[in-house]
C-alpha cells in the first residue's frame, strides 16, 4: 500500500467556513449521546445498590463462616404479644425475675391506618462482630467457634459490666445467683446441644413470629427466608457494625402455615 | 514493724508516726476523715453481702454509674498530679521541681482511692485478680485499661521511693516510666467508652485526648489546692522555690482550663448538629441535667476557677485555693456527666418504642455515694498524714542542687556560678542587676 506524502505545514488554511453547522450539530449530538449513556448508567448502578445503602440482605447474608450458622428470623408482623417466649425462656434457662434474656417491645403508631401497634421481640443478636466479646477484659464471653452463638463462662465473669455497656441491643444483665452476666445463648445448654432443633422462645411461639435456624443451610428455613428478595428484611442498629444474625421482616398472616410453624423441627 | 534507721529517717525526711499528735485539730480531723472512710467502706462491705443489685441504683440500661464516675474521678487527678508534676522533676523544668513529691505521693493516694472505689463496683474482684492473669483479651481495653493502672502505680511507688531516698537518676528513669504508662493507662481508659460503637455520644477519638488533656488540667488544680492546704497546716512549706512552682503551675493550670472549655463548646457544637448525639447533648443543655451541667461542670468546673486564678497572679493563695477547691468539686461532675451522658439515650431509642420512650433515669444510691464519699475521704485523710510524717514533703536543699549551683534566695530558681563568682556576683548576674559604680 502507498501513502500520499503530506506536507501539513505547507497546506493551505480553508478557514471554520468549510465545516457546515449540520455537522458540527451531529458532533455535538454524539457527544451529549455518549455522556448520557454514561450519566444514565452511573444512576442506574445507583439503583441497583439500594440493598447495600439499606444495610438489609447483601451485607450481611453473604457471609457464614459457622456450620451449623444458627440464627433467627423474627417476623414482627406476627407477634402478639402473648409472651409466651419469655415464659418459656425463663423456664428453660432459669432466669431470675429482675432479669431477662428476651423481651417485647410495643410500638404504636396512633395515626397509623388499620392497625396500629405492633410487636418487635428482641434478644442477643449473635453478632458475627460482637462488641461484647471485643469488651470483656478476661473472655468471659465469647463467640464459639463452631456454631456462631456468642457464650458465657460464667467463672470467668468478673463483673464490671463493660459488656452490658458495650452491646448495641442491651441483651445482657447481671445474674446474683450465677455472680456473672447472662444473656440468649440460643438454649445452647439447655436444648440444642441435647439434640433438639428449636430454641424454647421459637418451639412454643404460637404464631411463628420467631423462626429459629441454620443460615448456612441453602434447605433451612431461615436461608429461604433471609435471601429471598420479595420481602424486605432488615436488622436492627445496622449502624453499629456488629453484623448481627437476628433478622427482622414482617411476614403477614397471610404467609404460608409451614413456614410459620417449623412443624418439622418440633 | 519496720523500725527505719535514724540516718534513714533524716534522708526521707521522716520524722516519725509522733508527728501525727503534734497538733490536735489536724489529728481530729485526721481521725474524722478516717472515720468517715471506714464507715463508708463498711457500708460499701454491707453491698458486698447484700448483693449489689439491692443496693445499687445502676440499672441493665444504666450499668455504670455513680461509682465508676469516682473511679474516673480519682484516676483522672492521680494521672494529672503525676503529669504535672512530672514536668519538673522528670523532663527538668525547674521550676516544676519543688512539688514533685507531694505530687507524686497524692497521685498514689489518689489512685489507690479509685481502686478502693473500683473495688465495690466489680462484682467479683477476686475472679479478677485470677482471670486478667491467665486469661487475658488483648483487643480489650478494659483489660490493658487496668493492668496498665497496676504497672502505673508500681511505677509510681518506686519513683516516690526513690525520690525519697534522694536517688535522682533513679526517680527520673521511674516517673519516665510511670509518665508512659499513666498517659497508655489514661488515654485506654478514654478509649474504653470511645471504642464502644454501640455507644454514638462516645465512639471516636476524642475521649482518650479529652481525658489526657482533662487530666492535666486537674492535676494542675489538685496540686494548688493541697498545696494550699498543706500551707494552711503548716506555714513553713512555702518558700521562694515553692512559690514559684504554684505560680507556674497555675499558669499551666489555667492555660488548661481555656483548653478543655474549647474542647466542652466543640463537643456541643458537633453534637448539636449531630443526630445520634443530638439528643443526649440537648439533655445536658437544656434537659434535665443542664442544672449540674451548667452550674458545676462548667461554672464551678471551668468559668468561674478561670477568671479568679486569672485575678490571683498565682501568688493569692487564698483566691487559689477557693478557686481550686471550686474546680474540685466541678470536675467530679464533669466526670459523673461524661459517664451519664453516653447512657441515658436508650440504645432502641430509633425503633420509637413505648418502654424507650424519652431518657432514662439514674438517681445514686446512698451505698454508691457512701463509698465515693469513703474514697474521697481516704485520699485526703492519707493526704494528711503523709504530710504530717513526712515532714510536709519537703525537698531537703541539697537533693535538686547540681554541682557548682545554688538556690537564689531571691527568685528560687536554681542558678549556675561562674569560676571564681561569689553568690552576690552570680545573683547580680542573672537578674542583670547593674553593680553600683
Amino acid at each position: 500500500m502507498k501513502f500520499n506524502k503530506f506536507d501539513l505545514d505547507n497546506l493551505p488554511n480553508e478557514g471554520l467556513g468549510s465545516v457546515s453547522e449540520m455537522e458540527r450539530r451531529s458532533f455535538l449530538k454524539i457527544g451529549m449521546a455518549i455522556t448520557g449513556v454514561f450519566a444514565g448508567g452511573q444512576l442506574l448502578s445507583v439503583v441497583s445498590r439500594v440493598n447495600e445503602v439499606y444495610a438489609s440482605t447483601t451485607d450481611f447474608v453473604k457471609k457464614y463462616p459457622y456450620k451449623p450458622h444458627y440464627s433467627m428470623v423474627v417476623r414482627q408482623g406476627l407477634c402478639i404479644d402473648c409472651e409466651l417466649c419469655i415464659k418459656a425462656c425463663k423456664e428453660t434457662n432459669d432466669v431470675p425475675d429482675y432479669g431477662y434474656r428476651t423481651r417485647i417491645l410495643t410500638k404504636t403508631v396512633s395515626d397509623a391506618i388499620g392497625r396500629k401497634q405492633e410487636f418487635i421481640p428482641t434478644l442477643c443478636n449473635h453478632c458475627n462482630e460482637p462488641p461484647c466479646c471485643r469488651a470483656c477484659p478476661t473472655k468471659a464471653t465469647y463467640k464459639d467457634s463452631n456454631n456462631g452463638i456468642v457464650m458465657m463462662e460464667s467463672k470467668k465473669c468478673i463483673g464490671c459490666k463493660m459488656c452490658v455497656l458495650a452491646c448495641p441491643y442491651e441483651a445482657r444483665y447481671f445474674n446474683a445467683k450465677l455472680r456473672a452476666i447472662d444473656k440468649c445463648n440460643f438454649c445452647w445448654d439447655t436444648r440444642l446441644s441435647k439434640g433438639e432443633k428449636l430454641t424454647a422462645c421459637s418451639n412454643v411461639c404460637p404464631s411463628g413470629a420467631r423462626i429459629f435456624g441454620d443460615i448456612s443451610d441453602p434447605e433451612n428455613v431461615v436461608y429461604k427466608m433471609v435471601l429471598q428478595i420479595e420481602q424486605q428484611v432488615w436488622v436492627l442498629r445496622p449502624e453499629s457494625g456488629s453484623k448481627p444474625n437476628v433478622f427482622y421482616m414482617k411476614a403477614t398472616r397471610s404467609s404460608p402455615w409451614e413456614l410459620r410453624r417449623q412443624a418439622d423441627a418440633r | 514493724m519496720v523500725r527505719i534507721q535514724k540516718e534513714t529517717a533524716e534522708r526521707w525526711g521522716y520524722s516519725g508516726i509522733g508527728a501525727v499528735f503534734s497538733s490536735k485539730p489536724h489529728l481530729f480531723l485526721m481521725l474524722l476523715l478516717g472515720g468517715i472512710a471506714a464507715a463508708g467502706y463498711a457500708v460499701g462491705m454491707d453491698g458486698f453481702f447484700k448483693g449489689y443489685h439491692h443496693v445499687y441504683g445502676v440499672t441493665r440500661q444504666i450499668p455504670w454509674g455513680l461509682l465508676i464516675s469516682g473511679y474516673i474521678f480519682c484516676v483522672v487527678t492521680s494521672t494529672g498530679l503525676c503529669l504535672v508534676s512530672s514536668i519538673g522533676h522528670v523532663f527538668g523544668y525547674e521550676p516544676y521541681m519543688p512539688i514533685a513529691k507531694r505530687a507524686v505521693f497524692l497521685s498514689m493516694t489518689f489512685m489507690l482511692a479509685g481502686f478502693t472505689v473500683i473495688f465495690f463496683d466489680v462484682e467479683n474482684p477476686f475472679r479478677m485478680a485470677i482471670y486478667n492473669v491467665i486469661s487475658p483479651n488483648f483487643v480489650s481495653n478494659m483489660w490493658w485499661m487496668g493492668t496498665l493502672y497496676s504497672l502505673y502505680l508500681l511505677a509510681l511507688g518506686i519513683e516516690y521511693f526513690f525520690l525519697l531516698d534522694q536517688n535522682h537518676s533513679m526517680s527520673r528513669f521511674a516517673g519516665l516510666l510511670g509518665v508512659i504508662f499513666g498517659v497508655a493507662a489514661h488515654s485506654n481508659l478514654g478509649a474504653v467508652f470511645g471504642m464502644l460503637h454501640g455507644r454514638e455520644f462516645w465512639y471516636g477519638p476524642y475521649m482518650p485526648i479529652y481525658f489526657i488533656v482533662s487530666a492535666m488540667m486537674s492535676g494542675g488544680a489538685t496540686i494548688i489546692f493541697f498545696t494550699c492546704l498543706a500551707w494552711k497546716m503548716n506555714r513553713e512549706i512555702l518558700d521562694h522555690r515553692m512559690e514559684r512552682a504554684i505560680k507556674a503551675v497555675c499558669q499551666l493550670t489555667t492555660m488548661l482550663i481555656a483548653v478543655i472549655m474549647f474542647f466542652t463548646i466543640w463537643k456541643i457544637i458537633s453534637g448539636v448538629v449531630a443526630p445520634e448525639k443530638y439528643i443526649a447533648i440537648m439533655a445536658f443543655v437544656t434537659g434535665p441535667h443542664a442544672f449540674t451541667f451548667w452550674l458545676f461542670e462548667v461554672g464551678m468546673g471551668m468559668v468561674i476557677p478561670f477568671f479568679m486564678l486569672l485575678r490571683s497572679k498565682g501568688t493569692n493563695y487564698g483566691l487559689m485555693f477557693t478557686a481550686t477547691a471550686m474546680m474540685l468539686a466541678g470536675i467530679f461532675f464533669m466526670r459523673y456527666n461524661l459517664v451519664l451522658a453516653g447512657q441515658i439515650v436508650p440504645v432502641f431509642h430509633g425503633l420509637e418504642v413505648e418502654e424507650y420512650h424519652g431518657l432514662l433515669p439514674y438517681t445514686p444510691s446512698f451505698h454508691e455515694i457512701a463509698i465515693v464519699v469513703a474514697g474521697l475521704c481516704f485520699a485526703f485523710g492519707a493526704f494528711m498524714f503523709g504530710e504530717k510524717i513526712l515532714n510536709a514533703h519537703q525537698f531537703q536543699k541539697h537533693e535538686i542542687v547540681p554541682a557548682g549551683a545554688f538556690i537564689c534566695p531571691g527568685c528560687g530558681g536554681i542558678h549556675y556560678k561562674k569560676e571564681g563568682e561569689t553568690h552576690e556576683e552570680a545573683l547580680q548576674r542573672h537578674h542583670r542587676i547593674r553593680k553600683a559604680k
